[in-house]
């Protein structure tokens, strides 16, 4: 089989055209046969009852074509909640009933001849409600709080000896709460879907990370089998989580369509996104890390509080990944779930990372000023080979590698061991440095490869381009394995007509796409080859078949020796050949493939039975403090990672840059503010949800370690998705310790926590 | 939307008669109203564009004042070279506002005009005293961290978001509008009304009046000016808090100090008192620190927006010693 590169070189996106020009279609540009609009309505109370909807007025808008409401909206059956194996996105549907369960829940869908008079009749649906008393989040009368491992088979709670007792005799402990805030994904497309039925075939075009599932998910709350559905998503405006379970509007869409006998177009506005879809929930962490006089961690114990749903339980459980970071000998952690009057919450970029590792990195670094150690010192004391919990391997883990080429390219050695005390351009300086991990997750793919004997290929899959780079890197490895120029590879992605991908999220479809595109490559390799090496004639005849590999477009032997392609496919007799191939994860059984066309998740990694697989970064970040108004800006960004082979610098330097960016406003902006008093989101709008500008992030440095691990998969690849924005969180909020003395426990940090803590 | 009437008249005559039928608002680059209308915040039956009227796009120079046309692009009067030399408050309070496509959309005239971002006001399934007089106030117990702190009353809260004319409050500035009623000029200071018992009325415009010029008096002030902008991040958005001052200085000594705050207060505010208080002292962060808190002396906080005053007092601080840098 050919090699593929360490660090594959940049090859610019080969979608990038079609992109800048406005060529690139994502759900909303199809354009469907006479198209009818629909809007929806959503509650604006989080609880209680509805106890009429009046849509007389909205009738009366010129252009209405219906307006379904709990009273005569199309039945459907539900399908089971993600998180217990199904596709949902939360387990209650709405428009079957007059119960509210949290604000901006749909109480109607107006479907009209104009997307303005859906608008404008919208508006006019007036709701009655008999209201309650919401819960909206931690600390409000009416949450109940709820062990995960008491309410969930499937929850363990990872542990290992006794860290309480050996909490007691640590020399020094470090004790804190920490806190996140609730976070939206505000990918740039807003939510849509287009439904389109040619007698009883649906076609569904619908910005997702995940098209089997909503095929799947469609065709079940419609009760319909699902070879009669098909879900387009050829791109994705980004996605970050949100865009990977089916939702209530999808069917709804759908069974309106099927009832008015014409397409129709539903657009989701900004607002409505906030909680019609997923986000990222609050938590709350309590952590316990103790070290001996010398820095080495004794013991370990992290206690999450995470907000959910009242019909859903969803945890991200980061437990699981802050426990394997160091070489603790003592770990107690649990996770507890906290149910209030909202929507239900869901994945989001590093889903349990970002929380988790924020509340750990900070934990570490409290504990290195404790002990008046170095943070990134302390870190590295505590690094290991072993996973603590399992005291299996990892597969690779190059920590030490990573900061100390950070600390080399940030000049870590300026830093001055003492608050307050550097100072710039009148400024309060500071360093922070946070450990950056992501686990290493496959998922089954299958993928049709496709090579002609011009020296054209193609790679059919329903995997996703989320704004990731998909197209791009799948046509790369199939280059680089068919041996054939880039630009002769043709990539079809996002279609439930294709052989069935994997899920864009878990950071699972890099490495899982790439492993199928191996396998089929090597079935057409082998096809070519024995034909090549068992013919009577020809430069090949006679050869080894294992020593001849497909290499810039020939059919070539080690010796150097071979065909041109043509030739090789004239001795087969066909112009095309293709491979379908199925492919696995270790550990993964055979029915884990028709899972994947049923609309069934299997993702494996992280820890497995005999090691442990994790992609690992160090940040390390500056930050200046304005001394009298305290405002906080992050200058400067070191990200350096190890994550396995890189298929391609540019692609793989995106992610973990964004990321990184990411992580910034992750530290110092993002929050969607709740009134506690309604349990409503107030600031559901990118004016006044914050993200970080152009004018946020001033120099940013990244780089990747060389990294082969043949143990995660054949490819060697690991995800890295979502392994740029963890940690970042907890660099800034370090430095800004090392800055001003004020240790921030609670994200985003916000001018006037700095400025309290320095008043008093 | 709601369906409305949309004009597009030819001269400013034309424009004060289509503004004379009821309800009829003028529009002109459209970044406030549009968005409001979107939100059914704002319902206005008739839309009278302004944006092309000819005449009123210039930047001129008189014996005694700089005289803004009130469409002029926010980008337009932020890059002129007249403002960057000897009014530089002026022209670093539109840099620092919003993103580059709305400055080249919006006027001056609009954006003096631009409405509250409160959220309560900004969503019509709120209380709000502002957009239904009398429904009550939402932003008094939820979420009020932008909200003001200054210059409020019992039946809003809400904050002045724009920073032109923050600066132009520490100015001597006047506003030239005409009406069917004929022309008049309003002085700066009562073009924005405080809440008090009537917070839907937000400025002293009659229905159907335009704003046609805003009118700085030239001001040795100018010179040492500087518009100081705390805010979330590092662009595009509102301000925290924000101060424009001026100065002149014999010396160490202030001999003349104008303060206008943003974001801070129900209006474009003027903080004369502690102007009053500067002047023939020596400029030091600790007398600036005292003008500051006798700026912020009437603040009256609430739940989440007591950082403001502390925050303003700095600010105030800042904005100071960075203008006594220009004198
Ligand atoms: C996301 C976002 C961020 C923003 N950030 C900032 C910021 O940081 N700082 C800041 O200062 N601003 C900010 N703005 C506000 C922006 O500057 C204003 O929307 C803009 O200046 C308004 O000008 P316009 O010409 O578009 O006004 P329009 O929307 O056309 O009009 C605004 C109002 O003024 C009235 N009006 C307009 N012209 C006249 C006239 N000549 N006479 C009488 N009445 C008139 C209209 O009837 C309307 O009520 C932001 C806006 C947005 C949407």
């Amino acid at each position: 089989m050919a090699e593929l590169p360490l660090i594959g070189e940049g090859a610019p996106r080969i979608d990038g055209r079609l992109k800048v020009t406005g060529d690139a279609r994502y759900a909303a540009d199809f354009s469907v046969p006479n198209p009818a609009y629909a809007q929806l309505v959503t509650s604006t109370i989080a609880r209680g009852r509805i106890v009429s909807l009046d849509a007389s007025e909205a009738g009366k808008v010129p252009g209405v074509l219906k307006v379904y409401t709990h009273e005569n909206a199309p039945k459907i059956e539900g399908v089971p909640f993600f998180g217990k194996g199904g596709q949902a996105y939360q387990g209650f549907r709405p428009l079957q009933g007059v119960e509210i369960k949290h604000e901006g829940q749909i109480i109607a869908l107006v479907v009209a001849e104009t997307l303005e008079a859906a608008r404008e009749a919208a508006f006019r649906v007036k709701a009655t409600y008999e209201p309650q008393t919401p819960a909206a989040t931690f600390g409000d009368g009416g949450t109940e709080t709820e062990v995960a491992a008491e309410i969930s088979k499937q929850h363990t709670d990872p542990k290992t000896g006794d860290a309480d007792a050996a909490l007691k005799d640590a020399a020094h402990v470090v004790e804190a709460e920490y806190e996140t805030a609730t976070n939206h994904h505000n990918a740039m497309e807003l939510y849509s879907t287009t439904a389109h039925w040619t007698g009883d075939h649906l076609t569904i075009y619908e910005p997702s990370q995940w098209v089997y599932g909503l095929r799947a998910g469609v065709a079940g709350e419609l009760g319909i089998p699902q070879d009669k559905v098909r879900v387009l998503s050829p791109f994705t405006g980004g996605a970050f989580g949100s865009k990977g379970t089916v939702t209530a509007r999808s069917a709804l869409t759908a069974a309106a369509a099927r009832a008015l006998n014409r397409p129709v177009k539903l657009l989701v506005t900004r607002a409505q996104g906030y909680t019609t879809a997923s986000y990222r929930a609050e938590t709350k962490h309590r952590i316990r890390l103790g070290a001996d006089g010398d820095g080495t961690f004794v013991g370990f114990v992290h206690e999450g509080f995470e907000l959910t749903s009242r019909p859903d339980t969803f945890l991200v459980s980061g437990t699981e990944s802050t426990v394997r970071m160091y070489g603790f000998k003592n770990v107690r952690t649990k996770v507890s779930a906290v149910r209030a009057d909202r929507n239900t919450p869901g994945f989001m970029r590093s889903p349990a990372e970002v929380p988790y590792m924020f509340a750990l990195e900070s934990a570490v670094d409290e504990l290195a000023w404790k002990i008046g150690m170095d943070p990134i010192e302390l870190r590295l004391k505590n690094d290991t080979k072993t996973d603590p919990i399992t005291g299996k391997p990892f597969t690779t883990r190059q920590v030490r590698a990573c900061f100390e080429r950070a600390k080399e390219l940030f000049g870590w050695d300026r830093r001055v061991a003492k608050v307050g005390a550097m100072r710039a351009d009148g400024e309060l300086v500071g360093y922070g440095a946070a450990l950056a991990c992501y686990p290493t997750q496959l998922a089954p793919a299958a993928v049709r490869l496709t090579l002609e004997g011009k020296g054209r290929a193609r790679v059919q899959i329903a995997a996703h381009d989320i704004g990731t780079g998909t197209y791009t890197v799948l046509a790369q490895a199939a280059a680089g394995l068919l041996g054939v120029a880039l630009d002769r590879v043709e990539v079809e992605l996002g279609d439930t007509n294709l052989p069935a991908g994997p899920i864009s999220g878990g950071s699972v479809a890099t490495a899982s796409s790439v492993s199928a595109i191996m396998k089929a490559a090597e079935a057409i390799r082998l096809r070519l080859a024995t034909a090549a090496t068992t013919s009577n004639d020809g430069p090949l005849a006679g050869k080894d078949k294992e020593s001849v590999v497909l290499k810039d477009g020939r059919l070539v032997a080690e010796d150097g020796t071979g065909e041109d392609l043509t030739d090789a496919f004239k001795r087969l007799g066909v112009g095309t050949v293709e491979e379908y191939a199925e492919w696995l994860p270790d550990g993964v059984d055979e029915k884990a493939m028709r899972g994947l066309y049923n609309g069934s998740v299997k993702i494996v990694g992280g820890p497995m039975q005999d090691r442990t697989q994790f992609s690992f970064g160090a940040e390390l970040v500056e930050v200046r403090v304005n001394p009298r108004t305290l405002s906080i800006r992050v200058p400067r960004m070191v990200g350096v990672f190890a994550s396995g082979r890189i298929m391609n610098r540019m692609t793989a330097g995106s992610q973990v840059l964004g990321g990184m960016v990411w992580g910034v406003g992750s530290a110092l902006h993002e929050q969607t503010e709740i009134d506690r008093r309604y349990a409503r989101y107030v600031n559901d709008n990118i004016a006044e949800y914050l993200v970080p500008v152009n004018a946020d992030i001033v120099h940013q440095e990244i780089e990747f370690l060389e990294e082969d691990d043949g143990e995660v998969n054949l490819a060697g690849v690991k995800g890295l998705g979502e392994l740029g924005n963890v940690g970042t969180n907890a660099a800034v909020a370090n430095a800004v310790y090392h800055a001003t003395g004020f240790r921030a426990r609670k994200i985003p940090i916000r001018i006037e926590d700095v400025l309290k803590s320095h008043l008093v | 939307m709601l369906p409305f009437a949309y004009e597009k008249p030819k001269s400013l005559d034309d424009a004060v008669k289509a503004l004379a039928d009821e309800g009829a608002v003028p529009i002109a680059g459209g970044t406030t109203m549009i968005d409001l209308m979107k939100l059914y915040v704002l319902q206005p039956p008739k839309l009278v564009d302004i944006g092309g009227l000819p005449g009123l796009g210039e930047i001129e120079e008189t014996d005694d004042a700089v005289v803004f046309g009130a469409l002029v692009r926010m980008a337009d009067a932020a890059e002129h070279p007249l403002l960057k030399s000897d009014y530089p408050a002026l022209s670093e309070a539109l840099w620092l506002a919003a993103s580059p496509q709305i400055r080249n959309m919006a006027t001056l005239g609009g954006n003096v005009l631009q409405r509250t971002r409160c959220p309560y006001f900004r969503d019509t399934s709120y209380r709000c005293n502002r957009r239904v007089p009398g429904s009550g106030c939402d932003a008094i117990g939820g979420i009020n961290r932008l909200h003001a702190v200054l210059g409020t009353s019992e039946t809003c809260i809400a904050s002045y978001p724009g920073d032109w004319a923050v600066a132009l409050a520490a100015f001597d500035t006047e506003v030239d509008a005409v009406s069917r009623a004929g022309k008049r000029t309003i002085a700066f200071a009562d073009l924005h009304l405080r809440p008090d018992d009537h917070p839907e009325r937000v400025h002293a415009l009659k229905e159907g009046e335009v704003i046609t010029h805003v009118r700085v008096k030239k001001t040795p002030l100018g010179k040492a000016s500087t518009y100081y902008k705390v805010r979330d991040r590092e662009s595009y958005a509102f301000a925290l808090a924000s101060v424009a001052a001026a100065l002149v200085m014999d010396g160490e000594t202030v001999k003349d100090v104008r303060l206008g705050l943003g974001g801070v207060a129900s209006v474009p505010w003027r903080a004369r008192e502690a102007e009053d208080g500067l002047k023939g002292q020596e400029l030091t962060p600790e007398t600036a620190r005292r003008a500051g808190e006798t700026a912020f002396r009437d603040a009256r906080t609430y739940d989440h927006n007591a950082f403001k005053v502390p925050l303003g007092v700095e600010t105030v601080v800042e904005a100071l010693m960075s203008a006594k840098t220009r004198a």
